[in-house]
This record gives C-alpha cells, sequence and structure tokens, in this order.
C-alpha cells in the first residue's frame, strides 16, 4: 500500500492527497469530583475529513474553541485521535505507536501562534533549532552550526542571531526562528497554528509572504490554521470552515470566496470589514459566542446562532452535501429539500 | 468579496523590524534587581555571613585540640556574662579561653557559649540544607511524575504490588524473614512476568484474572496529590516528635525526618510547574520534532520550573532550622554533649533571670537567620516572578 501511492505520487503529484484524514474524532472527557470520574465528553473534533496536497495550502477557519488546533495536534499524533483515519503518503498514522511514530516526526512540523510561548526562554535562538537538527542525526557541532545558520539566512534573520536568546527579539523575529526550527527537519508539510494573529498587520505581511516564499522554493505543503478570512484567503488553495468540530463548508478558495453558501461562511465572509463603505452585508452580523462544545443540543451544531433555522435543524444529524467540484456544505438548505 | 481583493492587503512594507531588545544576560539582570530589593539584598548578606561562621565554626571547634573547645567544663568560671575577663589564677593553661575573654559569656556548666554557638551554627546550617535538599528531591521527583506522567493511570495489578513489596520489606525488616522474602519474591516474579509479557507478547490477554488486574483506578496525579493532602494533615511538628522520640537520637535521623515531612510544598510547586510548562508551545515543538522524554524533562521543563523550588528551597532551609531548634529545645534533638542552639537556649532558660544571655544569644541567633533565609526567599519570589520584570 505504501510502495504503491508513492509510486503513484512520483508519476502524477498533483492527483494524490499527501495527507488525507478521514472521520476524525476527538472527545474530551469532562472529570469532576474526588477521584475524578467522566461526566461527560466535549466534542472537540466530529467526523472531519479533508485533504492537503503537495505544495499546497489548506486554510482552516472558525472562531475560537471549535476544534482547529486540535486538529492540528492530532495530525502531528501529540494527540491520540478517537476514531478515524490520518493517512500520510498512503500510511495510516493513526493508530501507530510512540516508537513506530518517531521517524514520521521530522515529516510533520508546526509554527505556533503566540512567539512569546513557543520559544524556550532558556535556550538561544541556535540551540532552539538545534534540537530539530539533533533528532534528525546531523553530526558535530560545526555542521550543525552551520545548518542553523543557513536556516536563519533562510528566515532572513542573520546567522548573527544565532547566540541571542528569545527575550532579545522582537514577535515577528520570533515567530521566524520558529519557523526555521520547523525547517530544520525538512518536513514536507507545516500545520500553521494562527501564525500571524498575534502580530502587527505590517509584520503579518511580513510573516505571511515567508510562508508563501519558503512554500514556492521548498515545495512543503501547509495546515493553515486561522479566524482571519483575509489571511486564510490569500494563503490557500482550500478553504475549510469549522464550527464546533463539525466542518461546515469546504471548497476550493476562489469558490469559498465568491458563492459561499453556508450561513455560517456567509456570516464569517460578512464580518470581514468591507474596503468599500457602500458594500452591503449581505447578512445581520452573528450575535453572542460560540456555545459550550458540552453536550451540544441534537442536529446542526450552528442551530443557535443561525439567522435561517428551522425545525429540521433541530432533528437528527445534518448530512454533507456535494454542490460543485470539490465543495461541500453541511447544511441542508443549500439543496433547498 | 473575492480572493483577489485581499492580495492588497498584504503587500510586503519592506521595512525592518524594530531593534532588539537590550542585550542584557539573567545573571547581570537577577543581580540588579537584587540590589534594588533592600531587605533581600541584606538577607543575602546575612546569609553569606552565617555561611562563613558555620563554616569556620566547623573547622574551629572539632577535632582533638579545636581553637575553641565547646566541651571544656570550668566549674569555677560558671555564669559569667559576655565580655567577661576570665580568672586566670584559677584556670589550667587549656581551659583559657583563646579570645582571652567569654566574649558570650559561659553557661551554668562554665563552657564557653562562644564556642558552642559556633559549634551550632553548623549544626543548624547542614540541618536546614540536607533536610531541604532531601525535600526538594523528593518533591522534584514525586512532581515531575505527578505532573508529566500524570494522566496515566494506576492499574490494580500496581497497588497490589505496591502493597505485597512494602509489607514484604517491613516484614524482613522487622525480623520475619521468611514471610518477609516469600512476599518479596512473589513481588519480583510478578515485575518481572509483566516485563516479557509486554517485551514478548504483544497481543493483549484475554484473561479475567489479568483483565481484573490490568483494571484502571485512579491516574498517578490524583494517588500523589491525596498522599500529599494527606501528608499536610499531620502536624507536622508532632509527627516529627514521634518518630524522634522512636529513633536512636542523632543529627542525621533528624535531618532525615524533617527533610521526609517537608517535601508536599515543592511537589506542589514542581506539578503546577510542569502542568503548566508542559502545555507551552515550546514543549509541544520539542515533541512534534521527536525529542526524547527525557530531554524534554531536564533541557526544557525543569530549568524553567526552578525558580519557585529556589524559592520555597530558601523559606524551607528557614523552617528547618526552626524545627530542628524546637525539637532541641525539647530534648529530643542532637544529643548532648553537641551544641545547637536549640539546645543552648533550653539549658539557658532555667537562669533567665540570673543569666538571660543564654536565652537570648541563641534566641536572637535563630531569629536573625530565620529572617534572613525569609527575607531573602521572598526577594527571590519577588525577583524571579516573571510578571514583575521586563517580558522576555
Amino acid at each position: 500500500m505504501n510502495e504503491k501511492s508513492l509510486a503513484m505520487k512520483q508519476i502524477n503529484p498533483a492527483h494524490t492527497a499527501m495527507l488525507k484524514v478521514e472521520g476524525l474524532k476527538k472527545y474530551f472527557p469532562v472529570r469532576k469530583g474526588f477521584l475524578q470520574g467522566v461526566i461527560g465528553w466535549i466534542k472537540a473534533v466530529d467526523s472531519v475529513a479533508f485533504e492537503i496536497y503537495q505544495g499546497k495550502t489548506l486554510g482552516l477557519v472558525g472562531e475560537s474553541g471549535c476544534g482547529k488546533s486540535t486538529i492540528g495536534r492530532l495530525i502531528l499524533k501529540l494527540l491520540e485521535p478517537d476514531e478515524g483515519r490520518i493517512i500520510y503518503q498512503g500510511q495510516d498514522i493513526s493508530g501507530l505507536s510512540e516508537e513506530k511514530i518517531k521517524p514520521l516526526r521530522k515529516e510533520m512540523q508546526i509554527i505556533f501562534q503566540d512567539p512569546y510561548g513557543s520559544l524556550n526562554p532558556r535556550m538561544t535562538a541556535g540551540q532552539s533549532i538545534e534540537e530539530g537538527l539533533r533528532t534528525v542525526g546531523v553530526k558535530g557541532r560545526s555542521e550543525r552550526k552551520a545548518q542553523v545558520a543557513h536556516l536563519l539566512e533562510m528566515v532572513r534573520i542573520g546567522a548573527d542571531a544565532a547566540g541571542l536568546y528569545p527575550h532579545q527579539f522582537s514577535g515577528g523575529q520570533r515567530q521566524r526562528i520558529g519557523i526555521a526550527r520547523a525547517l530544520s527537519v525538512n518536513p514536507s508539510l507545516i500545520i500553521c497554528d494562527e501564525p500571524v494573529s498575534a502580530l502587527d498587520v505590517s509584520i503579518q505581511s511580513q510573516i505571511i509572504n515567508l510562508l508563501k516564499e519558503l512554500q514556492n522554493t521548498l515545495g512543503v505543503s501547509y495546515l493553515f490554521i486561522s479566524h482571519d478570512l483575509n489571511v486564510v484567503g490569500y494563503l490557500s488553495d482550500t478553504v475549510a470552515v469549522m464550527y464546533l468540530g463539525h466542518i461546515m463548508e469546504y471548497a476550493p478558495a476562489e469558490a469559498l470566496y465568491d458563492k459561499p453558501l453556508h450561513p455560517y461562511t456567509l456570516a464569517l465572509l460578512s464580518a470581514i470589514p468591507a474596503p468599500e463603505p457602500d458594500d452591503r452585508h449581505q447578512l445581520p452580523a452573528l450575535v453572542g459566542d460560540v456555545p459550550s462544545p458540552f453536550n451540544p443540543p441534537p442536529g446542526c451544531k450552528f442551530q443557535g446562532r443561525c439567522p435561517l433555522v428551522e425545525d429540521r435543524c433541530r432533528k437528527g444529524e445534518i448530512k454533507i452535501y456535494q454542490v460543485g467540484d470539490g465543495h461541500t456544505v453541511r447544511c441542508w438548505k443549500v439543496v433547498g429539500k | 468579496m473575492t480572493k483577489t481583493d485581499n492580495k492588497a492587503l498584504f503587500r510586503d512594507t519592506g521595512a525592518e523590524e524594530g531593534p532588539r531588545a537590550p542585550r542584557e544576560s539573567r545573571l547581570r539582570e537577577f543581580w540588579r534587581l537584587l540590589r534594588r530589593n533592600r531587605l533581600a539584598f541584606s538577607g543575602l548578606a546575612i546569609f553569606v555571613f552565617f555561611f562563613f561562621v558555620a563554616f569556620s565554626g566547623l573547622v574551629l571547634t572539632s577535632g582533638t585540640r579545636p581553637v575553641f573547645d565547646p566541651a571544656i567544663v570550668r566549674l569555677q568560671e560558671k555564669l559569667r556574662p559576655p565580655l567577661s575577663e576570665p580568672n586566670l589564677a584559677n584556670l589550667l593553661p587549656k581551659e583559657i579561653p583563646t579570645l582571652g575573654v567569654y566574649l558570650f559569656g559561659t553557661d551554668d556548666l562554665g563552657r564557653d557559649v562562644f564556642a558552642r554557638m559556633l559549634q551550632g551554627a553548623w549544626v543548624s546550617l547542614t540541618v536546614g540544607f540536607v533536610a531541604v535538599g532531601i525535600a526538594v528531591l523528593i518533591g522534584i521527583g514525586m512532581g515531575g511524575i505527578s505532573g508529566y506522567f500524570g494522566r496515566n493511570p494506576v492499574r490494580v495489578d500496581h497497588i497490589l504490588l505496591a502493597f505485597i513489596v512494602s509489607l514484604g520489606g517491613g516484614l524482613l525488616i522487622g525480623g520475619a524473614f521468611f514471610a518477609g522474602g516469600v512476599l518479596l519474591l512473589i513481588g519480583s516474579t510478578y515485575i518481572l512476568f509483566s516485563l516479557w509479557r509486554k517485551k514478548w507478547s504483544g497481543k493483549q490477554s484475554a484473561q479475567k484474572l489479568l483483565r481484573l488486574l490490568h483494571k484502571d483506578t485512579i491516574s498517578i496525579d490524583t494517588l500523589i496529590m491525596r498522599i500529599v493532602d494527606i501528608m499536610l494533615c499531620f502536624p507536622v511538628f508532632f509527627l516529627i516528635l514521634t518518630v524522634v522520640a522512636l529513633l536512636p537520637a542523632s543529627m542525621y535521623n533528624i535531618m532525615i525526618v524533617i527533610g521526609l515531612t517537608s517535601w508536599m510544598g515543592t511537589t506542589r510547586f514542581v506539578r503546577a510547574e510542569l502542568l503548566s510548562l508542559r502545555e507551552q508551545d515550546f514543549v509541544t515543538a520539542a515533541k512534534a520534532l521527536g525529542v526524547s522524554d527525557w530531554r524534554i524533562i531536564f533541557r526544557h521543563m525543569i530549568p524553567n520550573a526552578m525558580a519557585p523550588v529556589l524559592v520555597s528551597a530558601t523559606i524551607g532551609i528557614a523552617s528547618a532550622i526552626l524545627i530542628e531548634a524546637g525539637l532541641s529545645f525539647l530534648g529530643f534533638g542532637v544529643p548532648p554533649p553537641h551544641a545547637t542552639w536549640g539546645n543552648i537556649l533550653s539549658d539557658g532558660k532555667r537562669f533567665i533571670f540570673d543569666a538571660p544571655w543564654l536565652t537570648f544569644i541563641p534566641g536572637f541567633a535563630i531569629l536573625i537567620v530565620v529572617l534572613a533565609f525569609n527575607l531573602f526567599g521572598e526577594g527571590l519570589r519577588d525577583i524571579l516572578n516573571p510578571k514583575l520584570r521586563e517580558r522576555y
């Protein structure tokens, strides 16, 4: 299976998903009391499916707490999925033990949102990056030093930064060091967990352009997690919109921005500040917060805030409807039945 | 809104990011903040002075011919006040105090209180440091397990095994060699059996007994934290008194007992630190890179968790010194004739109106040293608190 899909990838890389996720589920137990008994479950990720192709970017959008970051951690095997398959290069990695996953660790890396927490405050930038080189077995201090310098040049910081501690850098510089650390093991997929949300707009654009440039030169794929539709639209080839653990709409970026179908996607898009004051929003802005994912009512997860909600939305699981080429929506209203 | 609209928003401004923060090393920053905190700095000064006194005390009062002999009894010179001159006519040459004067006076047996204070300083210092050392080691171990591996469950067989092994060990020490040996043998056989099963047979056994034994009970974290809660329920001083009354009196027993009853605070600190560090992005990044568990714990987590441990250790030394003085005062401490501040105080209380220096000098010494350690500890807490320093 593995060899076959690898061969297929070499023949026609664009048509075989590098990473394929099917029916992914992660429920967190809610514990209480003296002996920490389980009193319920939070469905952080519920039946999620998507594909990421070589050198392409999948954008994952949604409000805080909808399970975006959990998906990133599930793919990295930092969390164990309860159900579903994560297929990397044709190999199901979801059930692999810690020893078997070790060699695959270097294939997938992560970049974090908070540039203050993502670097060990007691290690220099060079030492942080070296951690990755060590695990892929780069022997020799001078060899590692040279590679650290190369990686720092790659993210446009300058090799002399290797000896400095994180508190001596600005937020954007720290984010670049985080990117260099992720690149140190030469991964083919990088999970960008809101990498620009904590940065100034001008720094945001620098980091985004750096990510784009690295994709062009190195051919890495990104799973780009964000709550900012502007950023996602600029970077992504495909976009998945998440709400409370479900993917509500999954479409190529052009289709999603030109012809959004799910009421939640519409609400999100209409919440983007419009450059033209005359632009009229199609829907009133959403009110309230994302409801607690603990013990949600049956039916559509979005029912509590959806402006178009009807009785049918409150009964049973809502199916996923195919509405176009690679465009799926989890809302029965789009097919009008 | 179309996708092309967004492009304008992300044109690279090309602007360089702001200048780097001033390059000040952590040690220098620490020193600067410490200098600014006067109380903590004076605490540190007294701390260093006490160190010096205790070390010189050890050197000057031990050996066959010590410079200051705390054990010379001069019954003709008893209860002399501080700074009084010795009556040379009554003394043998070796009985004359080294300084030519009784700096802190003499006690009811005519022993030089200055020499006894010097000897006692070393006791206080070692009891403080060794007891806290033991407590910190246990605390880091227990807190580390609880914080990093805490989510793993404890199984029924683990509990049974711990019970059997400790019972066996207890019987063996208590003298019941046969019963103890048999229990230990059963325990080690089961450990070998589990290792063999884990290593050689990958499949989960479906036997009913094994399934019962492998049932999860509570998490390691819950277990350790409940043990901490139970230990905290005991009034520690009375627990120590009971244990010390049962054990032969010696300095080492006291250190060990104080250490074994004061690790709970450190355990809680380390656990709390590791729990928050475990969720930190840099630890996640290290895991994603494939760094090993031990390297993550010792290279990434423990160095970042040391600040509160250091603070609690500093304050713990003060309380260990206090506990030792209290035990000595009650007569359960280091056995005489070895002097400790507590038993000088205790011996002197009978003469508090005739010879107040016998109680006040060790009393003040204890007060000053404990206060210094507490002030330094509090200062350390402020200095190491990341919210009070510039954001790193």
